[in-house]
């Protein structure tokens, strides 16, 4: 069985209208139907208002669902007495690096999670001291948060999901606040983690993190629009307009070298065009 | 500029202070604050003195730390000068129309300026030899037994981590709302003080609005990290008191009891 899977999964907020009564509002997810399979790497991405946040914070019960269902590793996130087993499989890294980190200290930050698990100190200890290496800030763990830079910043607050030793991490759009460099140690990170085994569904703007992926999922207006390898998707360049996507750079820049579709990266056109 | 500024001024060090649990060094600056108004004569000041300069001594905390405090609230020691020496009558000293130094006052007024320098030096000698966030672990364990009567001690340890954690956060935040407002025409040095009051609101609207959106983006954040209150939450850095806190008990005592035997020494003056 998939270790996520989402049916028909409907989110519809309501709004207080002038005089107080509750009314629909928008809907941000129309009936997606996804299976997510342990250890894989899913890229979703899609216009502003396709719903992608919105998804993402349903995997973890951040969202209830309206209708439909999601279930992660068995539990339903509508089942209140598991949301608990639910969030500490998911692990979530959001946008804004400064608006996730709870203390004033790296460390004690990164414990964060482990100590709401009610994990023993020593564990905790080696949790947080495990996780900090494998995002590279170790020598700064007794920072204060506020002297690091964006892109340190996200990679604590990684660590403070990987402390919390998830099965899944979703990340919403990690790398939309950085600069180039923070972005590129994000995406390594990210790519290192999927590699120990850890499920990764990164939201994305960028079109070039997602042709990383294993998978992507395009969404419009809430709904599914296609779903299949970074291969498949950006061959489908009409499709991709209709999204309201543009084509990865590499791509482009492939076509325009004339240069067959089995190259996927920049450093495979370089060897191309040698 | 921002980036600079020491949270709670702690002075990272490893001195027999520093080690001392959190609980203890809250404990211990309490009593002092009351010591402090226990005594009654300069000997008391002396023996309070003397002892606060040992603190000082072992923690290696420099000199200079310390009195970069003190200047800060300079204004209220010197203004409690000024109002207790003008205005206690008795033996008159100097005297220019209305105002009037007596013997009295310049006492009393010396008194408390000391009882003030002590006060401030000797509360911030706990912010600067603890960690704020032992400081706030420290307060939520000395008031887990008032939660028996509704007091909520974990909540209120955790508004205090989080307030240190976002003072820089939301400083950042303004200079931005300021740069931005400015770069908008926004003037905020003319005028006289009410305009320039008013001025503010064109930063404050934005700065109140925006930490809305802060607080809903860490809560958020901090459900998906699984917290879910204080029950059943354990600490990766449990405190725990020492020999050493053993030993700063015994001294809280013995100094307690030479305060109050101070009162009857007879006074120098």
């Amino acid at each position: 069985m998939a270790f996520i899977s989402v049916k028909d999964l409907i989110v519809e907020f309501t709004r207080i209208d002038e005089d107080g009564r509750e009314v629909p509002g928008k809907k941000a997810l129309n009936g997606v139907t996804l299976d997510i399979d342990r250890g894989s790497f899913v890229a979703i991405i899609g216009m502003n208002g396709s719903g992608k946040s919105t998804f993402a914070k349903c995997l973890n019960g951040l969202v209830i669902p309206t209708a439909g269902d999601v279930t992660v590793d068995g539990f339903n996130t509508r089942d209140e007495g598991h949301l608990w087993d639910i969030r500490r499989r998911v692990g979530m890294v959001f946008q804004n690096p400064d608006n996730q980190i709870v203390s004033s200290i790296v460390e004690d930050d990164v414990a964060f999670g482990p100590e709401n698990l009610g994990i023993k100190p020593a564990e905790i200890r080696r949790r947080v001291d495990d996780a900090l290496r494998k995002v590279g800030m170790y020598e700064h763990r007794t920072k204060g948060a506020h002297m690091l830079s964006g892109g340190q910043k996200q990679r604590i607050a990684i660590a403070g999901a990987v402390a919390m030793r998830p099965e899944c991490i979703v990340f919403d759009e990690p790398t939309a606040m950085l600069d180039p460099q923070g972005r590129q140690s994000v995406m390594d990170i990210i790519k290192e983690l999927n590699a120990e085994g850890i499920t990764v569904i990164l939201i994305t703007h960028y079109m070039n993190e997602a042709a990383q992926a294993d998978r992507i999922v395009v969404l419009k207006k809430g709904l599914v629009f296609a779903d299949g390898t970074p291969h498949d998707i950006f061959a489908d360049r009409e499709m991709i307009e209709k999204a309201g996507l543009e084509l990865p750079y590499e791509i482009e820049l492939r076509e325009k070298a004339g240069l067959p579709d089995t190259v996927m990266t920049v450093e495979d056109i370089i060897c191309q065009l040698k | 500029m921002i980036r600079d500024i020491t949270l709670g001024q702690y002075y990272p060090g490893s001195s027999p202070v520093h080690r001392l649990d959190a609980r203890t060094k809250i404990i211990a600056t309490l009593l002092y604050i009351i010591e402090l108004f226990i005594v009654n004569n300069f000997w008391g000041f002396l023996i309070a003195g003397a002892a606060l300069f040992t603190v000082i001594a072992i923690s290696r905390v420099p000199v200079k730390f310390i009195f970069r405090g003190l200047t800060a609230v300079f204004l209220i020691i010197a203004f409690t000068f000024v109002i207790n020496l003008f205005m206690v009558d008795g033996r008159i000293l100097w005297q220019w129309k209305i105002f009037k130094i007596t013997y009295e006052g310049l006492m009393r007024a010396l008194f408390m300026a000391v009882r003030l320098v002590l006060l401030i030096i000797g509360s911030s000698m706990m912010t600067l030899t603890t960690k704020p966030i032992e400081l706030t672990d420290g307060l939520e364990k000395l008031l887990k037994p008032f939660s028996l009567i509704g007091l909520p001690s974990h909540e209120i340890a955790l508004m205090m981590t989080i307030a240190l954690r976002f003072i820089p956060t939301l400083m950042e935040e303004t200079d931005k709302i300021i740069k931005a407002q400015q770069a908008r025409g926004a003037d905020f040095e003319s005028g006289n003080i009410f305009q320039r009051a008013k001025s503010l609101i064109p930063i404050l609207i934005p700065l109140f609005i925006s930490s809305f959106r802060i607080a809903q983006d860490l809560a958020l954040a901090m459900e998906a990290r699984c917290y879910h209150g204080g029950a059943g939450r354990t600490r990766m850095n449990e405190i725990h008191f020492a020999r050493g806190d053993a030993a700063a008990a015994i001294l809280m005592i013995v100094f307690l009891a030479v305060i109050i035997a101070s009162r009857f020494l007879p006074t120098i003056f």
